[in-house]
């Protein structure tokens, strides 16, 4: 079945917060459709024997790791007033996702204005501020990462751009940019622990993505929000 | 969120799909513990993926926790207040189990993640035999004692329901009482006994709890185990099963819920963040089934068949869809081309859902003419893939025995109208290991898929025709025409299944257009042993259990070993509870539970099973004396009602409809 191109595309920023941190991505895109349903969104539908809403979801949070700077964006058959979706999706969205912000889209891919990510990761060790001044020293930091074909050894530290340990080292801030294997939190705290082995991180610390969009002037200026810089 | 959720999150990083722990999803309900009166976990033994989407537990949850299923239920039921309330859980997998062994973390409840213990009660929905170990590792996480006698009054109540319980008694030393039958009823009533008891007695004082428990099983509403003793004969077999109580009944009969139009439920059921087996929303069109199918436990424990109308269907359909934002309806039942007003049902509701995003669905698998014309509708716009039948014998002689009426030219004219109007692939569903089956019969089922695709080809006008024929080892069931009847051994089962994938395989016309799927035997002697076993079957289940033995039901961790070792550590011969046929006269361990069924009846069904007479559906052919309705006061309450569904109501407010 062909259809019509979208009349509207809109940008949603949305929070993935407290146990809804550990959906997958896969979850949140199934809770997702569900919830434009329930909402009544007037979506634009791809064409085919099974069409599916058009939605483009971008850089999304490992399973576990909580964001305030979720990026996706939704075609629409009809164009809508962007705060009003934004309302009635906050209405019926299950708990601990949010839309924060809704603006109409520029054109451009969403991906393109998604190169870097600000992540703070909640620690209090001791020594975390000598671990991560070896870690910014080292230009090679190789980690391993389980994943679904298995093993894989990268160098971690080529996408971190910014890595501070906050005054009494209770929050760990991390700036990751594009490469071939974008680091992830955990991909970060197992770099500090490789350059810094007396590290002891107990168990798995919460992680969340504090703002994603571009790399300017040494602080990641948020695609929708303000910036929040390091320090 | 309470309690134990802070201590629980930190695991919740380091296990396999932690998502489906934490609850919270759409249409749950939390609600105030502390000022309900009579609390029950719903406990589903499996994991949550397979238990989320079970309808039993959908309906209970609603019912117990209030849900309005208005307009009727104002002047219908009694339905619950604020005294009562019902949260879920399921069995937790091993990589977490473990971790909340290691930091002293009890089973919790998935709203509230407060411990399982302190609910009044566990209702476990046992659906399958394979579900039992995870019974037992779910009472041990929870901190309850696996033995109803061990525990105290400080325990919830352990009271399961579900198909499996018609037959208890391999469980029913971990069970405090059961619940035959339809629950809607049954755990309402239950629920105010319980709260007249707790204000009565309170629940703390000692001897409260086997009270409670006295007067559940002098009323009828459920069977305590506890209650009965078996004696044995010396060759092993069941004496007696007698009440050792006064007051407590010598039968205890099932719960028949009438008027299914005035218990809409579900109706706001849960949207699972987690994967979930099934991503629906399910409306039961009716409940029983009357084919006299002898094989079939649902079909005999369900009686009589009783419809939903078409405009309560509607509304559900309606209504669910707008709750959930699903965009799957499953119309379900045991043979739901058997309603009363199928045609208009799946006409009417393709009228209307036809170019939106919902998609339909009719799970039936009858081998007729009309079941494609249904299928056709449900698929006006969409891709016509597969049909599914279920004609279950491979030879005429084979279905006569199990009263499957239906024969193979039958079954050819079906496929070939099929593959005329566009269907490109049947799937055939089959048992192997049937009372008086031979190789012949088996092999009986390579000629029919031959013939199936011969005439596949030649109705379609292409060699594009795919046939895949599904085989399941049958196993005898209680309560049903094959109660009797000795099971195959797994040998049998495997060597004529291969025997017919070789025939299929070596078929140079049409064996490259047919996959034979098929299990292995040894899990169904298993379900065997647990089907039509005894109170000394128990100790098996134990074995198996400590012995490191859970989720049975999956393939990677079914152990046939484990449960022959368990067997004879407890001194139980698996084949004389599976491969041995029972007498008319022997007592059977289910005999003092009534599901309506008169028992010389049932017997005369055998006999005419072997002889290979065959017996219609009372709904259309008259009563045959089955005896439910009698027995039970009951009568089957179908259509058709001449109406059409009701208007939609305005949808809501960013639209219209969710249409493309």
């Amino acid at each position: 079945m062909q259809q019509p191109p979208p009349a509207q595309r809109i940008r949603l920023r949305y929070f993935k917060q407290g146990p809804a941190r550990f959906a997958s991505q896969q979850d949140f895109a199934r809770a997702f459709e569900r919830a434009l349903r329930r909402a009544h969104t007037p979506m634009a539908y791809s064409s085919g024997f099974s069409p599916h809403p058009r939605i483009s979801y971008s850089n999304s949070v490992p399973t576990g790791v909580a964001s305030r700077a979720e990026y996706l964006e939704i075609a629409l058959a009809r164009p809508i007033d962007p705060e009003l979706a934004r309302a009635e999706l906050n209405r019926v969205l299950p708990r601990g996702f949010q839309i924060m912000a809704a603006v109409e889209a520029d054109g451009g891919a969403l991906a393109e204005s998604l190169t870097h990510s600000l992540w703070g990761i909640e620690l209090g060790v001791a020594g975390l501020a000598e671990a991560t001044a070896v870690f910014l020293a080292a230009d090679e930091v190789i980690v391993r990462r389980m994943g679904k074909s298995g093993v894989r050894e990268f160098n971690v530290r080529e996408t971190v751009v910014a890595l501070e340990a906050e005054s009494g080292a209770a929050l760990l801030r991390a700036v990751t940019g594009p490469g071939k294997i974008v680091a992830r939190p955990s991909d970060v705290l197992a770099g500090l622990c490789a350059v810094s082995p007396a590290l002891a991180i107990p168990g798995v610390p919460l992680a969340t993505r504090l703002a994603q969009g571009s790399w300017v002037d040494g602080q990641v200026h948020d695609l929708f929000g303000p910036s929040e810089s390091l320090g | 969120m309470a309690a134990l959720f802070a201590q629980l999150e930190p695991l919740l990083a380091q296990v396999q799909k932690p998502v489906q722990y934490v609850g919270g999803e759409v249409n749950s309900q939390l609600r105030d513990f502390d000022a309900a009166e009579v609390r029950w976990a719903l406990f589903f033994p499996d994991a949550y993926e397979v238990g989320q989407p079970n309808q039993g537990m959908a309906i209970l949850y609603e019912l117990l926790n209030g849900c309005s299923s208005a307009p009727v239920s104002a002047a219908g039921p009694d339905v619950a207040d604020d005294w009562l309330l019902a949260e879920r859980t399921f069995t937790i997998w091993p990589d977490l189990a473990e971790l909340m062994r290691e930091n002293g973390i009890l089973q919790f409840s998935w709203e509230s993640h407060r411990p399982v213990r302190d609910f009044d009660v566990l209702g476990v929905s046992l659906s399958t035999e394979l579900g039992y170990t995870n019974l037992l590792e779910t009472l041990d996480l929870a901190g309850i004692p696996l033995r109803s006698e061990s525990r105290t009054e400080a325990d919830p109540l352990v009271i399961a329901g579900g198909h499996a319980v018609f037959n208890p008694e391999p469980v029913a030393d971990f069970l405090d009482a059961v619940v035959l039958g339809d629950g809607e009823e049954a755990v309402l009533r239950i629920s105010g006994l319980i709260r007249d008891h707790k204000r009565e007695c309170g629940m703390a004082t000692p001897g409260s709890r086997e009270r409670l428990l006295g007067r559940l099983a002098e009323s009828g509403l459920a069977y305590v185990p506890a209650f009965y003793d078996v004696c044995y004969l010396p060759d092993g077999r069941i004496e007696s099963v007698r009440p050792n109580r006064p007051g407590v009944p010598g039968r205890v009969a099932k719960h028949v819920l009438l008027e299914l139009d005035q218990w809409r439920y579900p109706v706001r059921p849960i949207v699972p963040l987690a994967e979930t087996v099934h991503e629906r929303y399910s409306v039961e069109i009716f409940r029983g089934c009357t084919r006299g199918c002898r094989f079939c436990q649902a079909g005999m424990v369900t009686r009589p068949v009783r419809e939903r109308g078409i405009q309560t269907i509607g509304t559900m359909v309606a209504d669910g869809l707008a709750a959930t934002g699903l965009a799957e309806v499953g119309l379900l039942s045991l043979s739901s081309a058997d309603h009363t007003e199928i045609a208009e049902i799946t006409g009417q509701l393709a009228d209307r859902y036809t170019g939106t995003n919902v998609s339909l669905s009719l799970p039936s698998t009858r081998v007729d003419a009309f079941n494609i014309d249904l299928a056709n509708e449900l698929s006006r716009n969409g891709r016509r893939s597969g049909l599914t039948f279920a004609p279950e014998g491979g030879t005429d002689r084979m279905r006569r025995v199990i009263n499957k009426m239906v024969s193979e030219d039958d079954l050819i004219r079906t496929v070939e109208a099929a593959f005329s109007q566009g269907w490109r692939q049947v799937k055939l569903y089959f048992m192997c290991g049937l009372p008086t089956e031979t190789d012949e019969d088996v092999l009986g089922i390579a000629d029919l898929a031959f013939r199936v695709i011969e005439a596949g080809r030649r109705a379609a006008n292409s060699r594009d025709v795919r046939c895949t024929i599904s085989i399941g080892g049958f196993v005898p069931k209680p309560h049903t025409s094959f109660q009797w009847a000795a099971q195959a051994d797994a040998e049998t089962v495997n060597r004529r299944v291969r025997a017919l994938k070789d025939k299929v395989r070596a078929d140079r016309r049409f064996g490259r257009a047919i996959t034979v799927r098929y299990a292995e035997g040894e899990p169904g002697m298993v379900e065997g042993l647990l089907s039509r076993g005894d109170r000394r079957v128990g100790k098996v289940i134990e074995n198996v259990w400590r012995g490191g033995g859970h989720f049975d039901g999956w393939r990677e961790h079914f152990s046939y070993q484990r449960w022959l070792d368990a067997a004879t550590a407890a001194g139980i011969d698996l084949d004389w509870y599976t491969i041995r046929e029972r007498t008319q006269g022997e007592v059977l361990p289910w005999d003092h539970l009534d599901v309506g069924l008169d028992r010389a009846w049932l017997w005369q069904d055998w006999v005419d099973a072997r002889d290979g007479s065959e017996v219609d559906d009372c709904r259309w052919a008259g009563c045959y004396d089955c005896g439910v309705c009698p027995d039970l006061g009951v009568a089957t309450q179908i259509g058709p009602t001449k109406r059409a569904l009701l208007p939609l109501a305005v949808a809501g407010p960013a639209g219209a409809a969710n249409g493309v």
